[in-house]
């Protein structure tokens, strides 16, 4: 690839990004009512979009080869447990992640 | 907004509050964006690279990809193409702050710039205290998290392969800032239905389509059951 190919790649990345984040924005412009269908999407699709994010960061556990997901799964009631006891949010994540390494770093 | 405050306290005060917030970014990013930037000086690239393109692109998953369309034969089409697709859900995200994002003024331009997955789930869940700047408070979270990303990319491809660290298992940290945030919607939230769909979908698109070709799928079914069960959503006062 040539440097003028590269760039155009990096561009194409950069404008295939933005046009996903300022489309909806773009669409439905705050002078015109937005749909009310939009707008219930809006305070529904969250609660979704968390749980499908939990689930891509874990997209390449195999709970059927290596360690069967088993490190992952104590780490978690780690971090749900601490946080269900102390809702301390930073509390909760660094304790679970410190756990999740010794784990992997020792154990598994 | 209050006038007691002048208007670079309100500016102060807000990165104040924000801070604390990116802290398991901080970590995360680092981790990443430093992997990222060793990973491009492997491949051959200077640190110039991924210093621009955390900068310009800001979404991890993209950007590791980016360094294979790098290295392969140059096919405009089928980036454009592929970038789409695994930033599709973005799309979400946006619906979901085209209310929050009100009234913004000229920080609106860069909160969208910047709402990555991380930025977006911290701008969309924190708790803003009532005297904070809400507008303030989500340009901060945007910027701090921008600045770890790039600084982080910019310092892994620098270092190169002169650091060498034992942090295997570190990238858990953005797992668990994300079954935080769920967890927080969980128990906040009247009705589960959302939360469930969300995690039962993709769990099964996962298993159907495999870890990389899920996320469309699961997005399009997201928005399908979110759909046909409106009625009884909206009814529930399922929403927060």
């Amino acid at each position: 690839m040539t440097l003028t190919q590269q760039i155009i790649t990096i561009a194409l990345c950069v404008l295939g990004t933005m046009a996903t984040r300022f489309l909806p924005f773009l669409l439905f412009s705050s002078k015109k009512p937005t749909p009310k269908y939009i707008l219930y999407l809006g305070k529904v699709l969250p609660a979704a979009i968390f749980g499908m994010l939990v689930v891509y960061c874990l997209k390449h556990v195999s709970v059927l080869s290596g360690s069967h997901g088993l490190p992952e799964f104590l780490a978690i009631c780690v971090v749900v447990g601490l946080h269900l006891w102390k809702r301390q949010m930073l509390l909760s994540i660094a304790s679970g992640t410190v756990f999740y390494m010794l784990l992997v770093q020792f154990i598994f | 907004m209050q006038k007691t405050m002048s208007s670079k306290q309100i500016i102060k005060q807000a990165a104040y509050y924000a801070f604390p917030h990116t802290i398991p970014i901080f970590a995360g990013f680092w981790f990443l964006g430093i992997t990222y930037g060793i990973y491009m000086h492997i491949s051959g690239f200077c640190f110039l690279y991924p210093m621009l393109m955390g900068l310009t692109i800001f979404g991890g998953s993209l950007e590791f990809l980016a360094v294979k369309m790098l290295l392969s034969p140059f096919a405009p089409v089928q980036v454009l193409v592929m970038t789409v697709l695994i930033q599709a859900r973005h799309l979400f995200y946006g619906i979901s702050m085209l209310d929050p994002f009100k009234g913004m003024g000229f920080k609106k331009f860069y909160l969208i710039f910047g709402m990555c997955d991380e930025t977006f789930s911290i701008n969309y869940s924190a708790k803003i205290p009532e005297n904070v700047d809400r507008g303030w408070f989500m340009f901060f979270v945007t910027l701090f998290n921008h600045f770890y990303w790039v600084s982080g990319a910019a310092l892994g491809g620098i270092l190169g392969s002169l650091i060498s660290f034992n942090t295997k298992g570190l990238d858990f940290v953005m797992t668990a800032m994300f079954i935080v945030i769920f967890l927080e919607q969980w128990l906040r939230e009247k009705s589960h239905a959302a939360s469930f769909t969300g995690v039962l979908v993709s769990v099964l698109c996962l298993i159907l389509f495999g870890p990389d070709s899920f996320m469309i799928p699961t997005m399009v079914c997201i928005l399908f059951f979110l759909t046909i069960f409106r009625t009884p959503l909206e009814k529930e006062g399922g929403m927060v």
